[in-house]
Order: structure tokens, then sequence, then C-alpha cells
């Protein structure tokens, strides 16, 4: 059984229809990047799939669970889907430990001392065990972003989504970042990922799903759509982003 | 002034601050019940479906339209219309309290839209739920920011506990007002007594105000502090 399954989903915002009609497929321990012009509904299918945006229409498993299903707690499946964003979102109040810590303690009601060992734990894991007392503005935006794959990491989550995690940052930051995404994947992490960066996605994605205009154009492992991919508009696109973003990360 | 006036007006003192004594009840109590309403208000304007944040706009419309003294005599005179007993004390802490908590909303509607959705967002991705990521994650950021525009509110609602008077609450104003009456020579040294004390305690207010946010300071937005200079 799939670890994540997307049927037919459809959002519309006032008369733009944003996603119409996206459907694929998750395996467990799979990187897939999900690439495509801005404006194009990328975002809101990641959202659309922890619910933080309410899809109009279609499906979604994630493990066996239905997450659409107006009866599941949605709670209790955010809480297993890590979401990390495109301009970090760390609480500002609060230091790198109590990012990391403050789900652990309040979602899964962890004791004090247990979460601050774990959240350190993750936060070595990104190479952030030093700055665990920083806060935020304290913090260059690759070690913001590391600290929020450190707080998704922490709740032990089944998937990761990432929304063009490395898009806010200086280009000399992009590559703290994605090393760390690179271990993820090779560690067996099931991770979605919306980017730019073509390098990473033909390095380390199982699949790319090319979207445009609410829907997918096309997909299928990297070699194959870098190289020889069956819509005209596909190889365009990759040229285009290719010459721009580099090969680079 | 002669002797006598002078004499006076020391004697008066004693009984000026027993005055005060009861402007800093209200004070406690009004700041009290207003910041409670007030936050309740604005998360309901900010977080509720239609009905009840239309509800709550009314209800803020309402207590900043009308004025403070129309609203103590409305509460107190018309409770008791209704044969509710209320002491005056208590119907200046309801009315000014009120008042408050309506002004009070908008200081913290502000700062809760001020530290915007996504914080909001990031919460709810890691599992919370809205109630806690409000207590979590967004009240303890907007209260922050509320510190500068709230410390006009307190200084606004210390002065207003002098209008309690009007409906019969004996604090500094009315005492003041008795000894004046007792020896006109003392009408102008009494109420720059009665200002002296309220310049205090506005310094003493904000003093502590600048103090809350200062130790509240979040490190790396030291710039935006209190006191700092750009």
């Amino acid at each position: 059984m799939a670890l994540l399954v997307v049927e037919d989903l459809h959002k519309r915002y006032g008369k733009e229809e944003v996603l119409r009609g996206v459907s694929f497929v998750l395996e467990r321990g799979e990187t897939k990047v999900i690439i495509g012009p801005s404006g194009t509904g990328k975002s809101t299918l990641l959202r659309c799939i922890n619910r933080l945006t309410e899809p109009d229409r279609g499906r979604i498993w994630l493990n066996g669970v239905e997450v659409t299903s107006p009866r599941t707690n949605i709670y209790k499946i955010r809480a297993q889907i890590g979401f990390v964003f495109q301009d970090f979102n760390l609480f500002t109040h609060l230091t790198a430990l109590d990012n990391v810590r403050l789900g652990l303690i309040r979602v899964k009601g962890m004791g004090k001392r247990e979460a601050t060992e774990r959240a350190m734990r993750e936060l070595e894991r990104v190479g952030l065990g030093d700055k665990a007392d920083a806060y935020p503005a304290q913090l260059s935006g690759g070690q913001q972003q590391r600290v929020s794959i450190a707080r998704a990491l922490a709740m032990d989550p089944k998937l990761i989504l990432f929304d063009e995690p490395t898009s806010a940052l200086d280009p000399e930051l992009i590559g703290e970042v994605l090393q760390v995404m690179i271990e993820l994947a090779e560690g067996g992490m099931t991770m979605l990922v919306v980017t730019h960066e073509m390098g990473f996605a033909r390095s380390v994605a199982d699949e790319i799903i090319f979207m445009e205009k609410g829907v997918i154009v096309e997909q299928g492992p990297p070699e194959v759509l870098f190289t020889n991919p069956r819509v005209p508009r596909t190889a365009e696109f990759l040229r285009k982003i290719t010459e721009f973003y580099g090969e680079s990360g | 002034m002669t002797a006598v006036d002078w004499q006076n007006l020391v004697q008066g003192i004693p009984s000026l601050l027993r005055g005060l004594l009861v402007n800093l009840e209200i004070l406690f109590g009004l700041i009290a019940l207003g910041f409670a309403v007030g936050i309740l208000i604005a998360l309901i304007q900010v977080y509720s479906p239609r009905p009840l944040s239309a509800l709550a706009v009314g209800y803020e419309w309402f207590f900043r339209g009308v004025p403070e003294m129309v609203l103590l005599m409305l509460i107190y005179f018309g409770l008791r219309q209704f044969r509710v007993g209320i002491t005056p004390f208590i119907a200046a802490v309801i009315a000014l309290g009120l008042r408050s908590s309506a002004y009070q909303s908008q200081i913290f509607r502000g700062a809760i839209q001020a530290v915007g959705r996504r914080q909001m967002m990031a919460a709810l991705s890691v599992g919370m739920t809205r109630l806690q990521a409000i207590r979590h994650v967004i009240l303890p950021q907007a209260l922050r920011l509320s510190i500068p525009p709230w410390s006009n509110e307190f200084s606004s609602v210390l002065k207003d506990t002098t209008l309690a008077s009007a409906i019969g609450v004996i604090e500094v104003f009315k005492k003041a007002r008795f000894i004046m009456g007792r020896n006109y020579a003392l009408a102008l040294p009494i109420f720059m007594v009665v200002a002296l004390f309220f310049l205090f305690l506005t310094y003493a207010g904000n003093w502590a105000l600048g103090a809350l946010e200062r130790r509240y300071r979040i490190p790396g937005f030291e710039a935006k502090g209190a006191g700092e200079r750009f």
C-alpha cells in the first residue's frame, strides 16, 4: 500500500481554478520532486495534503487513512506530516530548541526532559547543536531553515512536505539546506519537494512531477524527464529552468 | 496663602491619598476586565466566523461610541432601575472596564494580525489545534507587540477613574472638591496636588511597562525595543 495517495484534487480561489484534478502516489521511502512555473498550484497542492488549505474536491489517503474524510482527526494527521515552508516560519519568540520542542510537548504530550533530549538530537542532526539557545532572528536563513527541518523531524513524520525550501535563501546558504535534505532522502525519509533546484531533483528524486496550470503534465524518473520527455512542454520548461538556475546544488 | 491655608492643605493630603487608593482599585479592576474581554473580542474578530465576529464588531462600536459619562449613568442608574443592587464602585469598574475592553480589543487585534497567518499555519502544521496555536504561538508574540499601544490606553484609563466621582464614588477628585469646598483658597493648590499624583502614576506605570517590554524583548529584535534610539 502506498504511503500517500492523492486522487483527483481540485481547488479554486474565486474564479481561478488552481488545482484541476491532480492525482499521484508516493511510496514509502520515496522522494518526489514537483517542478513547474510559478502560479501552477504546487504550493496549494502541498497545503491541501495536510489540509492547511481545504481542497474543494478529491481524496487523499495517508497510510490508508483518508485525510479528506470529515471523520478523520486532522490534527493527528498533521502531526505525522512534516511541513517545511519557503520562509521558514519559525516561531519568532522561541529559541531554536523551543521551536523544535513545542510540538513534542504540546502535541505529543512528551515530558520536558525527554522532549529536550529529542529536540537536541534533531538539532545536532541538522548541524545546529550549538545554536539551541539562539532565537530565529539571530540565525542566518540557512540555519533557520535547518531548524525548521529539525522541527519537522522531531515529530517522527511519516512524510515531509517541502515548499520551495531554498527559494528564500542567499545562494551561498542553499547548499547547507540541500545537504540536510539529501541526507534525509538517503536515510529513507519519504519526501515531497517543490523546488527549482534541478541538480537536487536530478540526483535525489526517484521521480519528478511536472505541473502546469493546475494539472500534472508529465511525471517520471529524472533520467527520462531530463533526457527524453514525452511532452514538448516539459522539455521546454526544463531547458529554461536549467539555464536560469544552473545545475548546482 | 496664609498659614492656615497651608495647614489645611497638608492636613488634606492623607485624605487625598485615601481617595487615590480608590482610583487605583478602580484602575486595577477596569484594566483586568478590559484586558480579559478585550482579548476575547479581538480573538473573535480575527478568528471567528461571520455571525459571532459581527457581534464582536457591534460590541466594539457600542462601547467606543458612547461617552464614558453616559456609560457610567447607564450602568449605575440603569441597573438600579431594574432593582439590581450595585455599588457605585462596581458600576464604575464595569462601565470603564467595558469601555476599555473595546479600545484594548483593537490594540490586540492589530497585534494578532501583525503576528500573521503564517505563524498560525506553522503551528497547525506540527499538529497543534487552533486554541493551542493561539495560546502558545500567537498570543505570546501579540502581547509583546501590544505593550507600546497598550501604554496609551493605560495612561488614558488611569485618568478616567476620576469620572467615577460622577456616580458618587468617593475618590481623589471628589475628595479634592470637598477640601476646596471648605476653603476656596485651596482650589488651585489642591488640584495641583491631584495633578501631581496623576503625573507620578502615569510616569510609574509607563516606566513599568517599559521594563516589561525590555524584559520580554525577543533577542535579535533589539533595535525595536523600548527606549532604543534609531
